[in-house]
């Protein structure tokens, strides 16, 4: 969520159970606004905590002039001093993916091992057996953590972003948010990352969308149906999507107002067994 | 002269252009001309910021506005939306009771304050809001004058995936619950009484001789699991519904399921292994079990009661009582060592309850017909009782789920630590919270009342097939006879048959 919404905003998305105390809150205010002047960013978004064992990290997301391409994230124990996590790679993604088990730590430099025995040959008797040791400290996994859950449960109203004729994808002025109406539906919600599903889509379907608001996925797409938990929160006035595929990740949005944003509080773990649980 | 045929060409141009901008469009009637009259008429009333970028935006707006009057011929039905209602319900919290004499009663009215607890919870970092809390706290003093609780605090919240729950503690009073149970369990009874007769009027069907395992007893409400009964709410000024009791079969299928909840008691759990009951027992069983894992309090605030029943050793005392003469432990030590910390709830056995029941003893007193021979088999493979920790059993006990601590704990401020609290969080389950200040501490859960799970959830496999009936000569599949064959066997039999035929009249001869 913007920096500059967040001292009313974190109380929107409060229903979720988390919330950041007054001394965080306040650093905040105070460490967002260098870190925008420092870095030369357009904006600087609050992202969110993972919570570790022994501590929590908090994410800070700083925003270029394409809202969507132009990301860098950053990182904090004391909502003071942050630090610039690495961009991500895919072979990063795939050695996380292999070697990162369990909760986060709470420790950038711990690192994750995991042991690989390759066989070589195909007899029994000439297999050699290679031990490989792949190992991630818990900085890379943060990175692609953080990525992923942008990548795949990132949420704004449709209408909020317009692509540009010149390809950058830029906040809508002009937007003045969904009717009441309209956020009682997952199809009025965008996945906010480059889409994937829309060249499939038939040409019936893509007839209703308009190319300059309709350049990403919408969330009634996703798979398993039921991924999202749609509620009216704050005395039914706030609408509140959570994602039970990343469980900690909240959005809100105002109906009739502008106000929009997402935060993700949690441990930082996908929940694999979703398709058991619905 | 040129210049002027030129001029005119122009405005021939101009003019044919000014029709063609003009001509309707054949589908909405509308045409570009007035469109861009319009356009700019809005550009220029509101006078937006770079008004170039969002042109397009203005251009739709205007658009759609043309629509709307159209189609403004019906008039609108006012519908309530969600948030009226709701305000119109919420309304009721706000209300003052006129009754003077009323209030003072009230005002000696046990209340937790939640104003407080959700000050310290937001220091946490933990907390659902002001607002909401302050809903939160109106809707718990409703219950309390409704329901005449003497004891009541807030439990937390359980979100589901349509809405969420509220949930509210409070403690069980001396007969006041159990007709309904009896009333339960009679009708249980009449439904099985009915199927007999049902059976006994038609043809006896053979009966499987199958027999289930014993069920184990519920315990008492006020005892074990059931020591305290819960209320949940929707939201803050919805009516509050009470949950039933929980069986130890409940606890124990909602160990082995994980499903998220969907916010409505009626709904059924659909899962394998199948959950006895709809989502109001599941609910209650994941309460029940949350609370044995996370309720926990600072060591020496609460002290074992001191129950005649200590004198039997092997009942493990299930009653504490608050120490007065508790003076609070200093922050910094409860934020650094789990040993500070008690679990104040009886832990849940395996068999699902906090007391262990002997079901092969009741057995044995129930079913006396039963031939000697069984019983003494009883009496061999008697069960070893299960055994769960003490009450106020330290935390730095606590078992490990798959390498993860089970508690992590902190200070909730570094800068300003003289007036910080000392905070617990719970791994197990994820959105338990704990917080220690001085002499008071307080115990919340607002998750998704799950259990964290590790590397990922494995359903159990379904049981084995049951073996095939054991296979013997009198089953064991032959040939078919061939044609010669059963000749042979027709001629054999009728030589037989002519054997005898002639035995017969051979003994006839001889009687006469």
């Amino acid at each position: 969520m913007d920096s500059d919404s967040l001292y009313y905003s974190l109380d929107l998305v409060a229903g979720s159970g988390h919330t950041l105390n007054l001394e965080k809150k306040t650093a905040l205010q105070t460490s967002l606004v260098i870190l925008k002047k420092n870095y030369k960013f357009n904006r600087v978004l609050f992202w969110g905590k993972i919570l570790g064992l022994k501590d929590d990290y908090f994410v800070a997301q700083g925003r270029g002039e394409d809202e969507m391409k132009d990301r860098k994230y950053l990182y904090s124990f004391n909502c003071m001093d942050w630090y610039l996590l690495p961009s991500v790679t895919d072979s990063m993604t795939e050695e996380v993916s292999i070697a990162a088990k369990g909760r986060f730590i709470g420790d950038p430099s711990y690192v994750y091992e995991h042991v690989e025995t390759h066989r070589e040959g195909d007899g029994d008797e000439d297999g050699k057996e290679e031990e490989v040791v792949i190992k991630v400290n818990e900085e890379r996994r943060l990175a692609v953590t953080v990525h992923q859950i942008d990548k795949e449960v990132s949420v704004v109203p449709r209408g909020a972003f317009i692509r540009t004729p010149h390809g950058l994808v830029q906040m809508n002025r002009s937007f003045g948010g969904l009717s009441h109406s309209e956020t009682l539906k997952l199809n009025n919600f965008l996945h906010f990352t480059e889409p994937k599903n829309l060249k499939k889509k038939s040409i019936l379907e893509m007839a209703d969308l308009n190319p300059v608001i309709d350049f990403m996925d919408v969330l009634s797409d996703d798979i398993p149906k039921g991924s999202w938990s749609l509620q009216f929160e704050c005395a039914s006035k706030v609408c509140v999507i959570r994602s039970l595929l990343w469980l900690g990740l909240t959005f809100y949005h105002v109906p009739m107002t502008p106000q929009h944003g997402y935060i993700y509080i949690g441990d930082g773990t996908k929940n694999l067994d979703l398709p058991f649980m619905l | 002269m040129c210049l002027k045929l030129r001029n005119a060409d122009r405005l021939q141009t101009a003019a044919s252009f000014k029709a063609y901008l003009l001509k309707d469009s054949t589908k909405t009637n509308l045409n570009l001309y007035d469109h861009l009259t319009r356009v700019l008429m809005k550009v220029m009333d509101e006078r937006p910021h770079n008004a170039v970028d969002v042109f397009e935006d203005i251009s739709r707006d205007v658009k759609r506005g043309l629509f709307e009057e159209k189609q403004s011929t019906l008039r609108d039905l006012t519908e309530a939306t969600a948030a009226e209602q709701l305000a119109e319900q919420q309304r009721l919290l706000f209300s003052r009771l006129e009754d003077a004499d009323q209030e003072e009663e009230l005002v000696e009215m046990f209340l937790p304050n939640v104003s407080e607890i959700a000050f310290y919870l937001e220091q946490a970092g933990v907390g659902l809001g002001r607002e909401e809390m302050q809903r939160i706290f109106l809707a718990l003093k409703q219950l309390v004058e409704s329901q005449g609780l003497q004891h009541c605090r807030l439990w937390g919240k359980i979100l589901g995936t349509e809405s969420s729950y509220i949930v509210a503690e409070a403690e069980h009073r001396e007969g006041d619950e159990e007709e309904e149970d009896q009333s339960i369990e009679a009708a249980a009874e009449e439904e099985e009484e009915k199927a007999e007769a049902e059976e006994n009027e038609n043809d006896p069907l053979p009966q499987s001789t199958y027999k289930p395992p014993p069920v184990v007893p519920k315990e008492a409400t006020g005892t074990g699991a059931n020591k305290f009964i819960y209320y949940v709410c929707k939201e803050p000024g919805l009516p509050w519904v009470r949950l039933p009791t929980v069986s130890p079969a409940q606890i124990n299928a909602a160990r082995q399921i994980r499903k998220f909840f969907t916010g409505r008691l009626d709904a059924p759990v659909i899962t394998y292994p199948p959950f006895p009951g709809n989502e109001a027992n599941y609910l209650r069983a994941q309460i029940a079990r949350i609370s044995a894992g996370t309720q926990v309090s600072p060591q020496g605030y609460y002290q074992a009661g001191e129950d005649e029943s200590n004198e039997e050793d092997e009942v493990p005392h299930d009653t504490y009582e608050v120490n007065p003469d508790f003076e609070g432990l200093p922050v910094s030590e409860m934020a650094d060592s789990l040993s500070t910390w008690v679990h104040h709830i009886q832990h849940i056995l395996q068999q699902g309850r906090c007391t262990w029941v002997n079901l092969a003893m009741k057995q044995g007193d129930e079913f006396n017909e039963e031939t000697e021979a069984e019983d003494r088999e009883e009496e061999t493979d008697e069960p070893e009782p299960e055994v769960g920790p003490p009450l106020l059993t330290p935390l730095s006990q606590d078992a490990e789920i798959t390498n993860t601590p089970p508690w992590s704990s902190k200070m909730s401020s570094t800068l300003t630590a003289q007036h910080a609290v000392a905070v617990l969080r719970s791994n197990l389950w994820p959105g338990a919270y704990a917080y220690a200040c001085g002499k008071k501490f307080e115990n919340i859960y607002i998750g998704w009342g799950l259990k964290y799970a590790g590397v990922g959830y494995n359903p159990p496999v379904p049981p084995l097939p049951q073996r095939e009936y054991a296979s013997g000569p009198e089953i064991t599949e032959a040939l078919d006879p061939t044609l010669e064959e059963e000749q042979a066997l027709k001629e054999a039999l009728e030589e037989q048959q002519a054997a005898e035929e002639e035995m017969e009249d051979s003994e006839d001869e001889e009687d006469d």
